[in-house]
């Protein structure tokens, strides 16, 4: 067995591994762990496919940012793992149903030449170039527009974001030591003079 | 190729000066929001209009009339743009002015992000009105819809404002996902997503049709639901309905236009070799429309629902212009019919963007005047404005001589022009219906009683503005040839 083959199949296998845990873990903690685990052998096929634009990308956004915030979610919210595997069997037609028809896509795709389908093969990018490098003179010159406008996107986001969540500004109880010298004891304690009340 | 051999070729950045001056601005407004201490926001207030009438100036001077491209063929320019994008910011800048004391009266609204996100918006109608490419005005799309999302959510308290945005965001999301899959198809036949390059290897025939046309269902369905015809029309009233009036009155008004554009651009541009299939999809969106529209609206005591499915009827009546623009393979009428369409399209801005100021205007700190029964006897509180709203609404229904009975007449001339009287017959009947609910508001501000005897009172500069927004659907009626010259020229010179 050639050695790429090899490191295929290791791939594989951890990454179909990984994926049942995914669903199948109690603990939803080592779910998200498993699944980004599940991405790293994915970006690593993808790399076997000269593909390491994907690759990279795979990494930074989803392991990076998607699965950590995920991860804070899962942590930070109680969940209750006995309501969540509720219903499990009333869900199960549907889901079955659903599981079919994807084996079914698949199986058209992966045997696309018993369906007559259109083979395309892997694109090849010219010698001597990843394809980082193509993709990235692509984003900044053909496609400069839609990219700026993409990151325009991405602020008016952001600003909404702001907009919709950032209540009033909170009190902060930070204190300012050079207003905090000046205080003096007769103006944080008054003595005030009462009259006696009488009982009734 | 190595490092050393590339080059990078800056693009020719003079067509889209107005689109970087305005981002340029938007981001100078929201910077020096931040630094703004006063309550009231007149500095960001200011600053916005100052930016829009900035681009204004910025697309006028560079205007050529030429159809010019610029980054790699993904921007186009051309008169038809420079038009409908004056009238753009005239639009933006009138919804801000209307929406300046509503919006001082809810400190929910009052924030810097309500200009920042009008200009956002802004920014992505131009795009989608200047794009030459599937995917611009995908992105010119999205750059729109999800500052009108936050915008319509910005009420937070609200249940029903976040109710509206929810709706309008989940089906706009469904919206721009058919669009995509349509252009995605359209991207399999021809091999292209450049609008003028896909119309080319249309007309050499090579690309298959049943994927196109099978694209085409998707990329229609897509534009109906960002016009909001019938049957993509729910999201419409509950949105109008339920977003704080100034947010309604921006997406009654200007978004119209960039909509108008996108189809012209995407069906007529890009698909006219097609056009016997889209015209039609566009036929029964128009009817179905024009019938839902107007018989839904009678039954509506709510004026900004009542007026949602006005916008669906009037959408219904503008689409019967495009579908007359190729009969059997035949394009004469093609100019006729779209110029025509476009006359609609503008007349309709002016005057919803009059009747939603209306209710602005007649809205106060916890009062929103948004019922129709708010009208009862306004001619008593203040003739003048009454007069105002008479003429928006008969203008509406198209009674002579408002513009909105030249937008129908000439819509309804290119319809029979091209053999189709059928369709005209219907429309013309539809209209009738629709009077009906016009009228009814006429009719409750002269003959009924005010309920609330309050003189209305507004800051001078917002009379003005109604009054010369009611003057322009007036004086327009009686010289309806001006603006009809212009979206005719422009139409000429940018096909």
């Amino acid at each position: 067995m050639e050695f790429k083959t090899f490191v295929f199949y290791f791939l594989s296998a951890i990454m179909v591994f990984a994926s049942l845990r995914v669903v199948t873990a109690r603990n939803p903690v080592h779910a998200a762990l498993f699944l980004v685990l599940a991405f790293f052998t994915a970006s690593g096929v993808w790399l076997l496919l000269q593909a390491e634009f994907l690759a990279i990308s795979l990494v930074l956004v989803y392991v990076g940012a998607v699965m950590v915030l995920f991860l804070f979610v899962v942590m930070m919210l109680d969940i209750n793992i006995d309501r969540l595997r509720e219903g499990f069997w009333s869900y199960l037609p549907l889901g079955s149903i659903i599981a079919l028809l994807m084996v079914l896509e698949m199986g058209v795709i992966l045997g696309g030449s018993y369906f007559d389908i259109l083979e395309i093969g892997v694109p090849q990018t010219a010698a001597g170039e990843s394809n980082v490098q193509s993709i990235g003179r692509l984003l900044f010159t053909d496609y400069v527009y839609p990219f700026e406008l993409a990151s325009v996107i991405l602020l008016v986001g952001i600003v909404a974001a702001v907009a919709l969540t950032l209540r009033e500004k909170r009190k902060t109880k930070l204190v300012s030591p050079a207003t905090q010298v000046f205080v003096k004891a007769k103006d944080r304690v008054r003595v005030l003079q009462m009259p006696a009340e009488k009982r009734d | 190729m190595t490092l050393a051999e590339m080059q990078f070729v800056l693009p020719d950045l003079r067509p889209a000066s107005a689109e970087i001056f305005l981002l340029a601005m938007t981001c100078v407004v929201m910077l020096a929001d931040l630094f703004v201490k006063d309550k009231k926001r007149t500095l960001t207030f200011v600053l916005t209009q100052l930016t829009l009438i900035g681009t204004l100036l910025v697309t006028y001077a560079t205007s050529t009339g030429e159809i010019s491209y610029t980054f790699s063929n993904m921007y186009v320019s051309d008169l038809m743009a420079d038009v409908l994008k004056v009238l753009l910011y005239v639009t933006v800048i009138v919804v801000l002015w209307y929406s300046r004391g509503y919006v001082l009266d809810r400190p929910q609204m009052a924030k810097g992000e309500f200009y920042s996100l009008t200009l956002f918006a802004t920014l992505g109608m131009m795009v989608m009105i200047s794009a030459n490419h599937f995917l611009t005005i995908y992105i010119g799309i999205e750059l729109l819809s999800l500052s009108l999302y936050a915008m319509v959510a910005l009420n937070r308290d609200s249940v029903s404002a976040t109710e509206a945005a929810m709706k309008y965001f989940v089906l706009g999301a469904l919206a721009s996902g058919l669009l995509l899959y349509g252009m995605s198809m359209i991207y399999g036949a021809t091999g292209t997503l450049e609008i003028t390059a896909v119309a080319e290897r249309l007309h050499m025939g090579q690309a298959n049709k049943s994927i196109l046309v099978f694209g085409l269902v998707f990329l229609v369905s897509g534009l109906a639901f960002k016009l909001g015809v019938v049957p993509f029309h729910m999201w419409i009233p509950d949105v109008y309905h339920g977003a704080p009036t100034a947010v309604t009155l921006l997406i009654a008004s200007a978004p119209k236009l960039a909509a108008f554009a996108i189809v012209i651009r995407m069906l007529v541009n890009g698909l006219i070799v097609l056009a016997q299939d889209w015209q039609m999809m566009l036929i029964i969106l128009s009817v179905l429309s024009m019938a839902v529209g107007n018989f839904a609206a009678i039954a509506q005591t709510n004026l900004k629902r009542m007026l949602a499915y006005s916008a669906i009827s009037h959408m219904g009546f503008m689409l019967l212009g495009l579908v007359t623009g190729v009969v059997g393979a035949d394009a004469r009428f093609a100019l006729n019919a779209y110029s025509s369409a476009m006359f609609y399209v503008v007349t309709y801005v002016l005057t919803s963007a009059g009747t939603f100021g209306m209710i602005l205007l007649l809205a106060r700190a916890g009062f929103e005047s948004e019922e129709i029964d708010d009208f009862k006897g306004l001619n008593k509180r203040s003739p003048w404005f009454a007069a105002v709203m008479m003429m928006m609404m008969f203008s509406m229904a198209g009674i002579p001589f408002f513009v909105g009975f030249f937008a129908k007449f000439s819509v309804l001339q290119a319809v029979v022009a091209a053999g189709y009287l059928w369709l005209a017959i219907v429309a013309v009947l539809f209209s009738l219906v629709g009077a009906f609910y016009y009228l009814r508001v006429v009719k409750i501000m002269y003959f009924d009683a005010p309920t609330d005897v309050t003189p209305i009172k507004a800051p001078i500069d917002i009379k003005l503005l109604m009054s010369a927004n009611g003057l322009a659907v007036a004086l327009l009626g009686v010289f309806p040839q001006i603006l009809m010259s212009v979206c005719a020229y422009s139409i000429i010179r940018s096909l």
